[in-house]
């Protein structure tokens, strides 16, 4: 709702906040209400309830598509946000969030001042929030919605604070729910007191979301459940938290560079993936990542990595956390490879692939590699530099130019015999007239690559008046029964 | 009487590449004009001038240059070379990325590949260039092609074009080993003058000759020290 709200505000179709509005989605008997603003909620209007009855009980109701993806999405991305708060923080159901603070909360000296932040950092993205901190999901989940607010809740006090909250705290099915009511169970102690024995058979074939025994036992932490977050936990993180939002991360990146150095050395470890998040006010993540080639810690070279793509990054508003971390780590052990100390070659190109790397994206930057096939195009592949140098097969035997088109270009070619070779030719509207020449070398197409139909080609090394050497080719021959006349080509030149 | 004084003196001036002043004892930055801009004699000729090693070359082309004039091809430089291969669009990207290799040691040599005269490439930046080369002895090759040789930092500036080749020594009708036309015609530390060059593949080194057809071939044109400028 209050998202739809921003949003609204944002192109300035914002509705008077003492308009009931509702947002709506489509149920089995036409639309139901899927959130309410507040005047909506004091007009009696209650979530789940169909548009048609509750337009009867307030005719001035105004109700709204809710865009479900679309807070799925946003909550996706609060999931990432929060993140500054605890490493670990998963979505729970389709409104909530779980952080995982075990050992964090003191960072924010303790759970009260750790909860108050975030409910203000919320409050500044114009969103509400219920807060709770308990020793359990079951439970935080329960004092989140049913309790005080911004409820603390200490290891020891957990059956003490849920008692007296209702039964639909325990994350209950509808059909249980009903069950429970129709038994008079109305609190969450009056389940508590029912014997373990009688509760067990009762409930023995309902599964976990509709057996109360096996919810209460995870509120109150007889039952384990961990909360797993999907990304595992980088093991080299750092940050830096400023204390007012900036534009501009370029002052904190060596900082945070010797940081992580200074922790990949301790471990022993040198980093191949680097990625740099900034989270910004307005609750969004953005990220830059970089490469290297071989493992590395040396602060001077990972900070040079985001030297010309810190512009990349996409401030918004500003931002006022930066977390910098090694994504993929590998052992590196100290090495010295010299005694006179000098700079050592493969090092220096290692990091050389990964300036230019960072720089131009990693298809700029190749290695060629031969390849076996007598294609000239075939013969030679590239990989990407980043990946490390490749072994290479023998040459070829036969001579090949040193430098090779792209794409052969098509010339128009005065000759005496149709299969001998060319007297002159005509390439990019200039005349060349041929004085020697060589060949010709036949290249058949390789048929398990080629498709059918694909025509030989006759190679011929040329030398032309002015003294520069070409390698062209006849496409196909006379009558090969593969399409018309031959077509002549220019390929490749040589030194 | 003549042609043997003609013979004398070009077994004087044959000289190898590594006696040439300011291509490999002085002159780590050097500049290569192509007299052709589709001939690839340039390649050749600055292959011939670094020599085989068994450390990479950096080679960095912008995009009209691997357009226009190919890109260079490793089945025909030779199996024993390893490249690194750096296709940038602007001229300006080139030139960063042949600064940052010229840092790097363990190359043995940086080329740069540029089209006609962009406004990135100027005095400046080819004096950084050689400032560069000079702090970290790695040779750099900045081959330029459609250009004007305009002002620069470079310490050698080549023109060079392709010659008809030696008579092969089985076919008469075929080419043979590649010769050009070299002309130094601004260099820091030698003096200006125009040879024949052909590759010495088996002691891989650059034969530089007078031309035949010159028959001024000893006047000296120029003298030592000229500045690179201009």
């Amino acid at each position: 709702m209050e998202r739809w709200q921003r949003v609204m505000e944002r192109t300035g179709n914002a509705p008077p906040d003492d308009l009931p509005t509702v947002l709506a989605t489509e149920g089995a008997h036409g639309p139901v209400i899927h959130a309410a603003n507040r005047p909506a909620r004091l007009n009696g209007i209650r979530t789940g309830a169909r548009v048609v009855d509750m337009r009867a009980l307030c005719p001035e109701l105004q109700v709204e598509y809710a865009d479900v993806a679309g807070d799925q999405a946003a909550l996706e991305r609060l999931k990432i946000w929060a993140r500054r708060w605890c490493p670990w923080s998963v979505r729970d159901g389709a409104d909530g969030l779980v952080l995982e603070t075990t050992g964090s909360d003191h960072l924010w000296g303790g759970e009260a001042a750790m909860l108050a932040d975030i409910e203000a950092r919320f409050s500044l993205l114009g969103l509400t929030v219920q807060l709770a901190a308990a020793p359990t999901w079951g439970a935080a989940w329960a004092l989140a919605r049913y309790g005080r607010v911004r409820a603390i809740c200490p290891p020891d006090e957990i059956a003490q604070q849920l008692g007296p909250l209702p039964v639909s705290a325990l994350r209950l099915e509808a059909d249980t729910l009903l069950l429970l009511r129709r038994l008079g169970l109305k609190t969450i102690a009056a389940v508590a007191e029912v014997p373990r024995l009688s509760l067990t058979r009762r409930f023995a074939r309902t599964d976990l979301p509709g057996n109360p025994r096996l919810r209460l036992d995870q509120a109150l932490g007889r039952l384990a459940e961990p909360v797993s977050s999907v990304e595992a936990l980088p093991r080299f993180r750092v940050q830096s938290r400023l204390a007012e939002p900036i534009q501009d991360p370029t002052p904190y990146l060596a900082g945070l560079c010797e940081d992580l150095c200074a922790r990949l050395t301790k471990a022993g470890f040198g980093c191949r993936r680097l990625h740099l998040a900034v989270y910004r006010t307005d609750g969004e993540v953005s990220v830059l990542e970089a490469a290297t080639s071989a493992p590395s810690r040396d602060a001077g070279h990972l900070r040079r990595l985001f030297d010309d793509r810190i512009d990349r990054i996409n401030p918004g508003f500003g931002f006022d956390l930066i977390t910098l971390e090694a994504g993929a780590v590998e052992k590196l052990d100290i090495v010295q490879t010299r005694l006179d100390g000098a700079a050592e070659g493969d090092l220096e190109l290692a990091r050389l692939v990964d300036r230019l790397t960072a720089r131009f994206g990693a298809r700029s930057i190749s290695r060629p590699l031969m390849r076996e096939s007598h294609v000239p195009e075939r013969a030679e592949g590239r990989i990407s530099a980043i990946a490390g140098a490749p072994v290479m097969p023998a040459g070829p035997a036969r001579e090949r130019p040193v430098r090779l088109l792209d794409h052969p270009e098509e010339v128009r070619v005065l000759y005496a015999v149709p299969e001998g070779p060319p007297v002159q030719f005509i390439w990019r509207r200039q005349t060349h007239r041929i004085t020697r020449y060589a060949g010709p070398e036949r290249i058949a197409p390789e048929w398990w690559h080629d498709r059918p139909g694909t025509r030989l080609r006759d190679y011929f090394k040329v030398e032309v008046e002015l003294g520069s050497r070409f390698w062209l080719y006849r496409e196909g021959l006379h009558d090969d029964g593969r399409g018309g006349n031959p077509r002549w080509f220019l390929h490749g030149m040589f030194a | 009487m003549d042609s043997l004084c003609v013979q004398a003196l070009r077994q004087k001036l044959r000289i190898s590449a590594r006696e040439v002043p300011g291509t490999l004892r002085h002159g780590l930055s050097s500049e290569v004009f192509a007299a052709n801009a589709a001939d690839a004699g340039v390649t050749g000729f600055v292959l011939a001038c670094i020599g085989s090693n068994a450390h990479p070359i950096l080679w960095v082309q912008d995009r009209l240059s691997g357009k226009e004039a190919g890109r260079p091809y490793l089945p025909g430089l030779g199996a024993k070379r390893s490249i690194l291969r750096v296709d940038v669009t602007r001229p300006a990207d080139v030139l960063w990325a042949m600064e940052n290799g010229l840092r790097c040691k363990g190359l043995s040599a940086v080329i740069g590949e540029i089209w006609g005269d962009p406004p990135a490439l100027s005095f400046t930046a080819t004096k950084r260039l050689t400032i560069r080369a000079e702090a970290g002895q790695v040779p750099c090759w900045l081959i330029r092609r459609g250009a004007t040789a305009d002002l620069s930092g470079a310490r050698d500036r080549w023109r060079v074009a392709s010659l008809p080749s030696a008579p092969h020594p089985y076919d008469p009708q075929a080419p043979g080993d590649p010769r050009w036309h070299a002309e130094l015609f601004r260099s820091r530390q030698s003096r200006p003058g125009e040879w024949m060059a052909r590759y010495d593949g088996a002691a891989d080194r650059l034969d530089l000759s007078a031309p035949f057809r010159d028959g001024a071939l000893a006047e000296g044109h120029g003298t030592d020290g000229q500045r690179a400028a201009g």
